[in-house]
């Protein structure tokens, strides 16, 4: 829901011959602009999915009369990425045979084209209309995110890019992509080839290549997403082991090597130039200014086993706490980050070990119940540090019925705090972890669950308190959603105009 | 540049050849009653593998079924075949591959039905597979198990290892219900998920096809039903056609279909477009505009059903019916002055469930007289209703403690049984869930061996309130096929869910490569991924 939209029952109607986008004579951004070029061809598919040329059906009372979609923006910036400074707030004023948006910048523009394109509906003859519309609309938070892991299962290329799609539709703008993790290291390395040629589960048909990577940067670019990649470590990094020797710590049973393997051992300088090595290919790849570092479960016991760790832990003065060990890792591995001019991102447990980690830093809190994580809220914030939510959001775990209700009715600043406080939450994110999910059931578990969050974390609060309220609303937008092929499934008993039938 | 390629594919066969690795066993799901395997493993080509009927065979080319079965499951062995020479192993000369199959009972243009025989046996040896069945059912379930034996190497060349299969089913039933009234399903979802029963030897289509939120099958009796019933008119209804669509695309698999009309409760679509059928409710002396279950006081009630049964079955060739008959609620029976005076008349006194027995006694009696068996849910045993013996109640409800009893008292009553209870397979939680729907024991509870064989099976149940095209695939698949191999194979040698699951994950992948968008069960992947998006 926009920040603020007023609507009469005055309805345009709207000719798929002559509706036009168009830039405002006053725009900075023209025709040439890449983002807005493709989202002009884009969003008039996708309001007329049935259009395929030809004279289609018209309103034979009357001529039919043009309507044009004028389109403004104030920064004329067209090929950067979108990053945590993007203004997306926009104003729509939709009156007889026009429809004028402006917008800062072209993030707010791909905005907006989208409110537009769900205010045209079809009558019950198939004829196309709008009603007179004022909205003015911003984001409630600047960071609006939805994880896929492609670790626990593969998930292939159309899968990721259609749910780019789904998300420009529920006006998510942060692709957080848990690309690597215990199972498999599908990111095929410039540098090292051999993570996942031998970390993968296919060193051929289950990666992603430097192709793949600058496709999905580049759909999700034009979409307003920015892609924020994960390198988790130093724990769930099993593959990483596979084509990367000596990087994980040597289990011991005793005082032998077990042949099994722990977190990564953090006592060797080559973990770090290999760490230097690797983070400064990925940050050249993605151009976000933020790096996703996890630092999230790591399980002490192969550390103590092993003796030069032991050792390592006397020299450093450690005595026997291991999250000592784990904050020293982590403090290095930020560092890397910040010498390279990105931000981290880390899980909630580096800030729960108490590490030094630069101000700028953002943590991701997942754990708990509402009460445990309004309380870490509040601890983070009050540390200073900014935090994303995203624990009440875990949307792989499924229940059976409404269980979007859940994540509708989340409160992100419902905790205690100053002002300065609430405003460290900068946002939220979904997350869909794989153990039961790959690209069969991906889909309908994320949508419209998802779209759930997304509303929460764009709307007011206030005007969206009402879950009941909703649930109408969500029932049209997942037809919306089916009319665009994304299998959202259903909310409960009911149906759509035009079901879903791509089986 | 190709004769290097050549050589170094030489090598790499050479490689093969000497290591040639012991080959798992290559498991069929579900897990036939007797099967041996051995390492030898032979080459299929698929240029030189023909399905063929054995000279002795009473079903010959021209038998519907079986050319039908023979086209199908090529193209679902080598599912990436589009003529041309393909791989082939140069090793040696390409041999032949026959599967031969042989039935004795000819029939071939028939429906399946509960006496059908699927028993087979299957024996594959150098250069041929020998299949035997009583019947053209039997040869389907073989056809199954032969393309579930057939593997590629990771050099994509074809192998099927020695094997001989005895094999039957444990159970009878094995059904599947879908709930087409809550939510609409399009006729390709249909037709794909009898596809995917097949792979997992489902033999009943348990169609759920009409209930409260909408009328969807297209009456040529009754047209306004679906045309005020259904969600709309056109788009969301099953034509005559379709129905036949359905019944012709299972028959090719061996699968029956047994349509519910549900009644007297779960009718409320039927009301739109049949007046008076049901029972007005009364606020104080005055109806209330709300209607409740069928009217069972009116002997309109009674000629509409024959009308309507008599077309159901004329279109439905299945010797069964469902006639629902779950849940009713007597409140508004209760608030109608109507209802009131028949129960005085009839003697009922105010028990409103010797009502419902006297309705569903009525329309019992109804599809008795059209030579058709009825299965009713577990309320109509419940109710201690008067019901022909040859009725099979389906039980529905409760955790194990309760179906349990439930099976006992049925059985001792001496009625057949379906177990549904442990299988609404439309109930999710996070995790692996199909471990729930494999360990249900059908035959565990108090009672004679006389009664445990009135169990005749069981449904795998997918209502639809949560469900529809979107996610009704990756929902049903693999789950169901947990308790498919529960109703079809042996329980003791199925008794370990543990060693079920890494059997059953090859089985999802076989699943994913046969386009049935089957979701993982853990971690992990398959060779060939889901990519139908």
């Amino acid at each position: 829901m926009p920040q603020q939209m007023s609507q009469s029952t005055d309805r345009y109607p709207i000719n798929p011959q002559l509706l036009a986008f168009s830039y405002a004579r006053d725009s900075a951004a023209q025709s040439g602009c890449s983002v807005l070029d493709a989202a002009f061809e884009r969003y008039f598919n996708l309001i007329f999915p049935d259009f395929v040329g030809g004279t289609g059906l018209s309103n034979i009372w009357s001529e039919p009369k043009p309507f044009t979609v004028s389109v403004k923006v104030k920064n004329g910036e067209c090929d950067g990425f979108p990053d945590e400074g993007s203004n997306e707030s926009y104003n729509l004023s939709v009156s007889a045979g026009q429809a004028v948006l402006k917008a800062e910048s072209v993030w707010g523009a791909l905005r907006g084209l989208e409110s537009f394109s769900q205010l045209v509906y079809q009558d019950d003859y198939n004829l196309y209309f709008v009603n007179k519309t004022e909205i003015e609309d911003f984001p409630r938070f600047q960071f609006r995110g939805l994880l896929l892991d492609t670790s626990r299962h593969y998930l292939p290329m159309p899968a990721i890019l259609k749910t780019l799609d789904a998300m420009a539709y529920s006006k998510f703008n942060v692709f957080h992509w848990h690309i690597v993790d215990d199972p498999s290291f599908p990111y095929q390395s410039r540098n090292y080839p051999d993570l996942s040629s031998k970390g993968a589960f296919h060193p051929m048909t289950h990666i992603y290549t430097q192709s793949d990577v600058k496709r999905v940067i580049y759909h999700a670019r034009l979409r307003g997403i920015r892609v924020v990649p994960e390198f988790d470590s130093p724990g769930h990094t099993q593959s990483w082991g596979k084509g990367q020797p000596d990087l994980l710590t040597s289990c011991y049973k005793g005082k032998v090597p077990s042949g099994t393997f722990g977190p990564v051992n953090p006592t060797l300088s080559s973990t770090y130039q290999f760490l230097n090595g690797l983070f400064k290919e990925v940050t050249s790849v993605f151009p976000d200014s933020y790096l996703h570092l996890g630092g999230d479960e790591v399980d002490f016991t192969c550390w103590r086993s092993n003796p030069n760790v032991q050792a390592f832990m006397a020299k450093m003065g450690f005595g026997s706490d291991y999250t000592k060990l784990e904050s020293y890792y982590m403090e290095n591995i930020v560092n890397i980050t910040a010498a390279l001019n990105k931000t981290s991102i880390v899980w909630q447990d580096v800030f729960d070990y108490r590490e030094r980690i630069p101000m700028d830093t953002v943590l991701e809190i997942w754990k708990g119940v509402p009460a445990d994580y309004r309380a870490e809220l509040g601890r983070i914030t009050l540390a200073g540090y900014r935090v994303l939510l995203s624990a009440p959001w875990y949307i792989n775990h499924i229940s059976y019925g409404q269980d979007w209700r859940n994540a509708y009715t989340v409160q992100p600043q419902n905790f205690s705090g100053t002002e300065q406080q609430k405003k460290l939450v900068i946002g939220g994110e979904v997350c869909m972890w794989g153990e039961y999910v790959d690209a069969t059931n991906l889909t309908p578990r994320l949508w419209p669950r998802a779209s759930a969050a997304a509303e929460r974390l764009w709307s007011d609060e206030e005007k969206t308190s009402s879950v009941d309220k909703a649930f109408p609303r969500l029932e049209d937008f997942r037809c919306t959603l089916i009319r665009r092929g994304i299998q959202a499934e259903p909310l409960f008993v009911g149906h759509c105009k035009h079901e879903y039938s791509g089986l």
